[in-house]
């Protein structure tokens, strides 16, 4: 499974598959559970942190947790 | 019908909560710190048909399971356990009507307290122009709590909001209204049985909340040992068993709820095209255009503080000095007078003449943290910012270090992570505040040419402009020094959410603009008069013979003395006893600098006056050797000394308000002042070596 944080470029048909890592409450708090559909938005000028759209909102997230969200492309 | 008295606000960051706030409580508001920890809180009272409720405007927040220490309050107060204060009689939970989703999840916790609850959904009206179809009334049947829909700058729906409260339109709903499903029902029922139905000290209405912190939350199961432990370890291996995780299994059960709910309650595009946010986006947050714009705007913001604030400095400063006069005239002459007029009054004048940039600085923040602009400069700079061991959030912090570092300070409170918050506020007073500006100009003004160095550049301007640079890239030196020795804070979770562009009301930039002022002036006001007496008697004892100058007072002073005593200290840095009494003077402040060399060197025409002062500074020769006492090398040496240096009593004192300890404003003061002494050394000796 990628990782969202291999995910370079725009993609609108990302879907959660796993979350772990020590910030995983906040982020299924934040509404990423897997099965959500994500949009990757981009990325700041030096890569990270990257800017997300989750459940109809916008996100930005440090590699430090793009790590830990597992990701597949769907539709 | 029950009136309820004191009422909880809580929602979601960037709901509307302060705006709403602001509308229930009009001016009736007043700012204060939770007692015994350093976060903020605002209370105000609302008045409505007779009746009185005082609305408390809790941190926002995006769950009850703290992160923070903002959340851990609120938590705290909605839970009844914070220990300064009883719980409220009910609570209105604010939710962002175009982000139902995430915000539903905060009021699934919320009604699961047990408390007389109310939604407000705001925003209804950028819903609609989203083509958002939102249907309170579905909301409020599944819910079952009161739901108000409104737009939180509509004054008459929030008149309505109103008459809700003081009608008492609260309810309160079962717990665990969004059913947790089998298996971690079994987990909750294990630990209610076991453990938390026989502990008096938990409320019946809380139990299933107990349980379900017990079940997600490693603190809690760390703080506790023996049989109680050994329930909850068993509660959660049944969960495990399962294939879940505890805090897991519970917010997507919450999730699961609120996917549920929205399909009555929401129609329309629940993720409208893009939007007009995303398309702003695609410039502000650009990988080129994003930085660019940023210094832009920074740019701007500086050059409005410096060109808009003179006149009304002017006005402060004209206010002081007719104050003084008029208090020199009216009080009887002899200590008290002198110590109100050239203590208290001087030393209040000095710092409240930096309100109108102030002030600025905190209209244009208002404005970008109320168009959602501030988020962005957040995330584009970040990257560069945690190389560095900060974070995008302290951009603003930063910022605001440019216009006075007590501010700054203050407002490192968004950073959630601490070391990274530690950082920034250990470097921030780098950043070229305005008090430093009067000793910058009188420095240069004298001793730099002004003449033009390329371009319309002139070398005077250049070396305005390098001081600036000079405190950044310091802080940025610093900051890395720190980041490699502080320990760690833990992880703290990056998500940081980007809200959607909003025109800001101007009524809540000026709220904004004078409750920071205010604190402004209340927090760096008591240090000074403090500070500025204590100063006083240093210059003004022991008494100087009658018939001698003011000048000649000075020196004959404790002041006078101590710039003697550690004159052979600074010496190495270029400076003679005359500076080091203005280094001791400024201590509490540096622009006071300038008003002491003033008196050293008898100008006898008001502080301000630069011209006379600079001339009088320019042929002052050593009466020993014969040479200037100050060079161009001085000069510099000097100029760097103030850039680096921590002269400043306010940021101490806020900076030990802001850690609870004294332990970090003792090293900021001894590295920032070492640092200074050092380059000051390096450049002054360096410099002689070259024959300058
Ligand atoms: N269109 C619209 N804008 C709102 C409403 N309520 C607040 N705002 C704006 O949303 C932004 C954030 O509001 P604020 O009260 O600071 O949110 P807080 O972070 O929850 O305290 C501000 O620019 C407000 O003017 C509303 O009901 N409708």
């Amino acid at each position: 499974m990628p990782k969202l944080s291999d995910i370079l470029t725009p993609a609108e048909n990302l879907r959660v598959t796993r979350v772990t890592g020590p910030a995983l409450n906040r982020m299924l708090e934040m509404g990423i559970t897997p099965g959500t559909a994500i949009d990757f938005i981009r990325q700041a000028p030096l890569g990270f942190p990257i800017e997300i759209k989750v459940r109809g909102f916008l996100v930005a997230l440090r590699k430090s947790e793009a790590d830990h969200i597992e990701v597949d492309h769907h539709g | 019908m029950k009136t309820y008295q004191r009422i909880a606000l809580a929602g979601n960051p960037n709901t509307g909560k302060t705006t709403l706030f602001n509308a229930l409580t009009g001016l009736r508001q007043r700012v204060g710190n939770y007692p015994g920890i350093t976060v903020e809180r605002k209370s105000g009272f609302l008045k409505s048909a007779g009746t009185t409720h005082e609305i408390i405007d809790l941190p926002g927040l995006y769950s009850l399971n703290p992160t923070s220490k903002d959340e851990e309050i609120a938590w705290q107060t909605l839970t009844g356990t914070y220990p300064f204060e009883p719980e409220p009689d009910a609570v209105i939970v604010v939710a962002d009507a175009t982000n139902l989703m995430r915000n539903l999840y905060l009021v699934t916790q919320i009604t699961d307290l047990g408390l007389p609850t109310m939604v407000v959904l705001t925003m209804m009206d950028a819903a609609r122009e989203q083509d958002r179809l939102i249907n309170p009334q579905a909301l409020q049947d599944t819910l079952g709590v009161p739901v108000v829909a409104l737009n939180a700058r509509n004054d008459a729906e929030v008149d309505q909001l109103k008459d809700a409260i003081t009608a008492g339109n609260f309810a309160t709903p079962g717990p665990l209204q969004w059913k947790p499903s089998v298996k971690l029902q079994k987990a909750i029922n294990h630990l209610r049985t076991g453990l938390i139905d026989s502990n008096d000290a938990i409320p019946e209405r809380a139990a299933d909340l107990e349980s379900l912190r017990l079940l997600a939350q490693d603190a809690a199961l760390d703080a506790l040992t023996g049989d109680a432990r050994a329930v909850v370890v068993e509660a959660r291996q049944m969960l495990e068993k399962e294939g879940l995780n505890g805090s897991a299994a519970e917010v997507l059960d919450r999730y699961n709820y609120i996917d549920e709910i929205l399909q009555t309650v929401c129609a329309g595009p629940v993720d409208p095209r893009k939007s007009i946010t995303e398309t702003i986006d695609r410039v502000v947050t650009h990988r080129i255009a994003g930085p660019a714009l940023f210094m832009g705007i920074l740019l701007l913001v500086f050059q409005a503080i410096f060109s808009w604030a003179g006149p009304f400095m002017d006005l402060i400063d004209l206010g002081f000095i007719t104050a003084s006069n008029w208090l020199a005239d009216t009080l009887p002459d002899g200590l008290l007078n002198s110590l109100v007029v050239d203590g208290v009054m001087a030393g209040l004048g000095g710092v409240m003449i930096f309100l109108p940039q102030i002030l600025i600085l905190f209209f244009f923040i208002a404005i970008l943290e109320g168009t959602g602009y501030m988020a962005r400069a957040a995330f584009v700079m970040d990257g560069f910012m945690m190389k560095i061991g900060m974070h995008g959030k302290s951009v603003l912090p930063l910022m605001s270090g440019f216009a006075c570092a007590v501010p700054g300070i203050m407002a490192t409170r968004g950073i959630e992570n601490y070391k990274e918050r530690l950082i920034t506020m250990m470097v921030l007073p780098f950043m070229a505040c305005s008090a430093r500006l009067p000793v910058y100009a009188l420095l240069i003004s004298a001793f730099v040419p002004g003449d033009t160095a390329f371009l319309f550049f002139t070398w005077q301007g250049l070396t305005f402009f390098g001081l600036y640079l000079f405190g950044i890239v310091m802080a940025a030196v610093a900051a890395t020094i720190f980041k490699k020795f502080l320990p760690g804070a833990g992880h703290t979770p990056f998500l940081m959410e980007l809200p959607t562009y909003k025109i800001p009301a101007f009524s809540n930039i000026l709220y904004q603009m004078g409750e920071r002022g205010w604190i402004f002036i209340k927090e760096a006001g008591k240090i000074i008069i403090v500070v500025s007496m204590g100063l006083w008697v240093l210059a003004s004892f022991p008494a100087g013979e009658p018939g001698m100058s003011s000048a000649e007072q000075l020196e004959n002073s404790y002041a006078g003395q101590i710039g003697k005593v550690i004159e052979p200290a600074i010496e190495p840095l270029g400076f003679d006893w005359k500076i080091g009494i203005g280094l001791i003077t400024s201590f509490a402040a540096r622009e006071v600098l300038v008003a002491t060399m003033s008196t050293i060197y008898s100008v006898q025409s008001d502080d301000e006056d630069i011209t006379s002062l600079r001339e009088m500074m320019l042929s002052d020769v050593n009466p020993e050797t014969g040479e200037p006492v100050f060079t161009l090398l001085t000069a510099i040496s000097l100029l760097i000394f103030f850039a680096l240096a921590m002269q400043c009593m306010s940021t101490l004192a806020i900076v030990k308000r802001e850690t609870n300890s004294w332990k970090w404003p003792a090293i900021m003061f001894g590295y920032m002042t070492a640092l200074a002494y050092f380059m000051s050394f390096v450049v002054y000796q360096g410099g002689k070596l070259l024959g300058f």
